[in-house]
This record gives C-alpha cells, structure tokens and sequence, in this order.
C-alpha cells in the first residue's frame, strides 16, 4: 500500500496498485481498467504491480521508484545491523518489556512464547492463530502474570501511546478493556468528544471470551484497571461472550470496587442481582454511561436537529423503489451495532456477519434488503490491506449500491489515526459524487450518510475530513449509532420515530 | 493481577517483529523501539521448524 500510494503521487501517473494477484484483487483490476491476459494468467502468489502513466518516461520513472522502495534499506556507515531475532533485540535493550508481534500467523506462536519467557508483556496483531495455539500461550501468559494482548488484536492504548490502529485520546479517568478493535476505537473517541478521557486501553483479542480461552485477558485487564489509582470508571467491550465465560466476566467485574458499565453488543445480559454492573446496549451507550460515571455534566445522544430536518427531507425525495438502508463498513463491531440499531429499527438485516445466520449474505454478492457489508472480513482482505488503508474496493461497492433502484441510503464509517489511511475523506469522496451523480442521472436521489472515528489530535484531524465528507454531500454524524438511526430515519420515514428516543 | 505485567506502570520498550510500519508509528509517539530484522525460520517450512523446536535448537 505504501507502494501504491507513493507511485501514484508520482508526475504522470493516472493510478498505481500493488496487490497479490488473488481472484478479487484480479476483478478489481480489470475495473480500474487494466485488462492484460498477463493479470488473468498470475496465480494468488504472484504480485501485479499495475500502473497507468501519461507516457513511457513516467512508466519508466514509476517502475524506477518501485524497484528502489522494494530494496532493502541500505546501512549507513557504522551504523550496527538490526538485530535479527528477540533475543538478539533483548540483548540490546535489556530493558524492553513489550513485544509487538506482527509475523504471518503460523510463526505467531512460537514469537510470543520466546517474549513471555523473558517476562515481556505481548501484543499480538497476527491473525490465523489456532484457537489451540491461543490457549497455551494464554496459559503461560497467566501463570507467568503477563499480559498476552491478542491474538489479531489490531488495537490498544497503553500510557497513552497507541499500539496498531488507534486514535489520539485525552488522558482521563476512564479504562477500557476491548475484544473489540474498533468498538474500543468508538468508544474511547466518543469519550474524547464528550471531552473526558481514559487511562488505558486494552486489547483482548477477538477470540479472548470464546468458551476455550474463557476470558483470560480481559479479567486480566479488568485487574489491572481494578489496581490503577488513576482508573475511576471501568468499560468493557465484547461481541456477545459465550454463556460460561459471560458469567465469569460478569462475576468478576461484580466484584469490582469501581463502576464498571458492561456492552456485551446486541447480547441479551442482565447484571447479577445487586452488582450495580451498568448493562450498555450500544457502544453509543457504553461510552455515554462511563462519560456520566466518570463525571460529565451532560451527555447528549440526541440526533441534531439540523441533521433531523435534513434527514427528513431526503425522505421525502426517495423514489418509490428506493427502500433500504445500505452499510458499507471497514470496522466488523460497527457494521454488528448498526444491525442491532436496524433490527430494532428496520426488522431484519441481512450481512455477510449477520446477527441471525438467516440473514447470511456473500459479501461480494449484490445487497439484498437491509443490508450491512462488513469490508474488513477475510474474503475481501486476503492479499489486500485492510480497508481503513485501501479505499478502491468500498469506492467500487458505493457505486454498486447507487446503481441498485432499491437503496434509499448508504450507510459508512470512517476511521482516523494511526494505522488509517492519510486522507480517508479524499478517498472516498470522489466515489460519493459519482454515485450521487449516477442516482441522479437515473432520477433518484440518493444520500451518504457517516460517522467519523477520531479526535482532533489524529494526524488526519478529525474536523478537517469531516468538513471533506460534508462539501461531498455526505451527512455526518457524531457516533455510528447516530449515523445508522439518521440513515433508518431516511429510509422508513417518521414511522421509524416512536422508537427513537430523544428525538422529537 | 498482582502479576509481572509492567507496561501500565513502566515506560514502554517495545521490539517490533514483523511490518516495520508499526514500529514508525511508535516512534512518532516518542516510543523507543527495537526492530527486529525477522525471516521465516527454517526457510518458511513450518513442519521443519515444529521439528527443531522440539529437538530445542
């Protein structure tokens, strides 16, 4: 990606991609217009590199670039050769006590294992661990009292410097512990916008409350807050837990001395008797309830009344055909808490992770009813980065989706800080406007709806891309709960409003 | 935990082994950082370095 984005700023060319040649990746290629048979013929294990240039100079100067970026970086005179394992690493800086471990999948395990031997704490980003491997390393990482952060876990805020992906958050009394890579990004922004902050952040991994790992990091987590002087309120973050490990989180946290507001997303929870846990239903809601407990004056979550009238008149303008809402996400909890708003909203939501299985759709299959594609899944980032960083296969969907009679409304999120794209706004508003254009054209009007995921202490500044979205013509809204009720509130009309509360 | 865990109450020492990208993003946040020249061990072949993980070299 840093590829692609360096040689497309390159004068005279048009676009670049590198990407692995999969059969998606191949699909998007020849959309962009580059139709070779040489494409057609690479197997998943080859690499395109694809380049539209003015003339053969630019060509020659992109593919000089290339070359020179795929080259080692080369050592400067007496400067030491990296270190090339660990131990080596360890060796340099006794002193290190976290190791941030990124290695494709399979190597994973056996990193972790030799940084937990020497007592250093773990975060852990690769994916494709086995659920076997994540026991044992989280039974060692137990014993030894260390803290193994994953595995695929994309995000976490320690002493307020951001490992992964992750925004800039005031420091504050509130701490979090998070299966969740972009609920923990949602929740601790929405602290941020209330003007509060947090203490820590801590990843569990997404697999952390699975009945075979039972939950070992985040108890872990949840003592660690438990014993930091500077944590007052405790959030945790989770996709709905398995029912054993579920009852031990809430067991512990019941014990907790300090006020710990529970989001189990779309989970069907009740606090033990007497606990004084606070159940959240949304992650809106999480760091609504954690804001009030850790002392806000006032924590609005009613929609903006401008926005309000906005919304209603672009109901007024929907076409006959045009009946559905349509969430494109690259953040898998968001696109979850949007399909537990619609549900309540809308009825069934059909998505390629859908809260009922009935409701399965292909992710690169056409949408149907309400739907809510989550982007980030593993069919559409094998071979290509995440689509927080790579914006070409969303951009393509948000056309698909003008170009379908029956959407009313499309649904995005957009993350900011570190690990994101540069300029997310720039990317994708280009795609906004054709597509507004292609509804147009074909006499509908179709409206964008998001939220932006970030602070104004993210390099990206929060302000400036929303201000980009806006002169796009997208509305935006502050959480992306805000955003899917606005977005159900255009589709249904004011039939939506009796179960909205706060609006008016 | 009480525990060993020491990166809530210590200054973070991170070593980065994998995508070095990573590892730049610390550093702008004023994180030292070790970064680990890392290559597949036994070549990539995963059943061959099961095996000399078990003869514990």
């Amino acid at each position: 990606m840093k590829i692609s984005n360096a040689l497309s700023k390159l004068p005279g060319v048009a676009q670049a991609a590198v990407v692995m040649a999969t059969e998606l990746n191949r699909r998007v290629l020849s959309e962009a217009g580059f139709a070779d048979a040489v494409i057609g013929q690479a197997s998943t294990s080859d690499m395109v590199v694809a380049v539209e240039a003015a003339d053969g100079a630019s060509l020659d100067s992109a593919f000089a670039e290339m070359e020179k970026m795929l080259k080692p970086s080369e050592k400067k005179p007496g400067e030491a050769s990296p270190p090339t394992s660990l131990d080596e690493a360890v060796e340099r800086r006794p002193d290190s006590n976290l190791a941030f471990i990124s290695v494709p999948g399979q190597f994973a395990k056996r990193e972790a294992m030799r940084a937990l031997s020497k007592g250093m704490d773990v975060f852990l980003f690769s994916s494709n661990v086995t659920r076997e491997e994540e026991v044992e390393l989280k039974a060692v990482s137990k014993e030894k009292g260390l803290l193994l952060m994953g595995p695929d876990c994309g995000t976490s805020i320690i002493n307020h410097k951001v490992l992964g992906f992750g925004n800039t958050i005031r420091a504050g009394t509130i701490g979090i512990v998070s299966a969740s890579g972009t609920g923990l990004q949602e929740v601790s922004t929405l602290v941020h916008k209330a003007g509060l902050g947090i203490t820590q952040a801590i990843g569990t991994g997404g697999s952390d409350l699975s009945e075979e790992v039972g939950g070992i990091t985040m108890i872990q987590g949840l003592d660690l807050l438990e014993a930091d002087a500077a944590t007052k309120v405790i959030v945790l973050i989770s996709k709905p837990p398995g029912p054993r490990t579920m009852q031990k989180i809430l067991s512990v946290a019941a014990g907790s001395k300090k006020p710990v507001v529970v989001n189990f997303l779309g989970g069907e929870v009740t606090a033990p008797k007497g606990s004084g846990l606070r159940m959240a239903g949304t992650l809106e809601e999480a760091a609504s309830i954690a804001c009030e407990l850790a002392g806000a004056k006032h924590v609005s979550a009613e929609l903006p009344s401008e926005i309000l009238s906005q919304a209603r008149v672009a109901n007024e303008r929907l076409s006959v055909s045009q009946k559905y809402v349509r969430g494109l996400f690259s953040g898998g909890t968001l696109c979850y808490e949007s399909q537990v708003i619609l549900r309540d909203l809308l009825g069934e939501v059909y998505s390629n992770a859908p809260l009922n299985p009935t409701y399965m759709v292909q992710g690169e299959a056409p949408s149907k009813g309400h739907c809510c594609i989550d982007m980030g899944s593993e069919e559409f980032v094998e071979g290509r980065p995440h689509p927080m960083i790579d914006f070409s296969l969303r951009n393509i969907r948000v056309l698909q989706e003008a170009k379908d009679a029956e959407t009313a409304v499309v649904l995005l999120d957009v993350e900011l800080g570190f690990g994101s794209n540069d300029d997310p706004a720039g990317q994708l508003s280009p795609a906004i406007g054709k597509a507004m254009d292609f509804a147009k054209g074909a006499g509908r009007s179709l409206t964008v709806v998001a939220s932006v995921i970030g602070t104004d202490g993210d390099a990206q500044g929060l302000a400036k891309q929303e201000e980009v979205l806006r002169k796009a013509g997208v509305l935006i809204l502050p959480s992306n709960a805000q955003a899917t009720r606005i977005a159900a509130l255009i589709a249904k009309g004011n039939a939506v409003l009796p179960k909205m509360a706060g609006v008016g | 935990m009480p525990g060993k865990s020491s990166i809530l109450t210590e200054t973070l020492v991170v070593v980065n082994i994998g995508v070095s990208t990573f590892a730049d993003d610390l550093r702008t946040q004023n994180v030292d950082v070790v970064q680990v020249d890392w290559r597949p061990p036994a070549g990539g072949d995963v059943e061959m370095m099961k095996l000399l993980e078990k003869l514990g070299t």
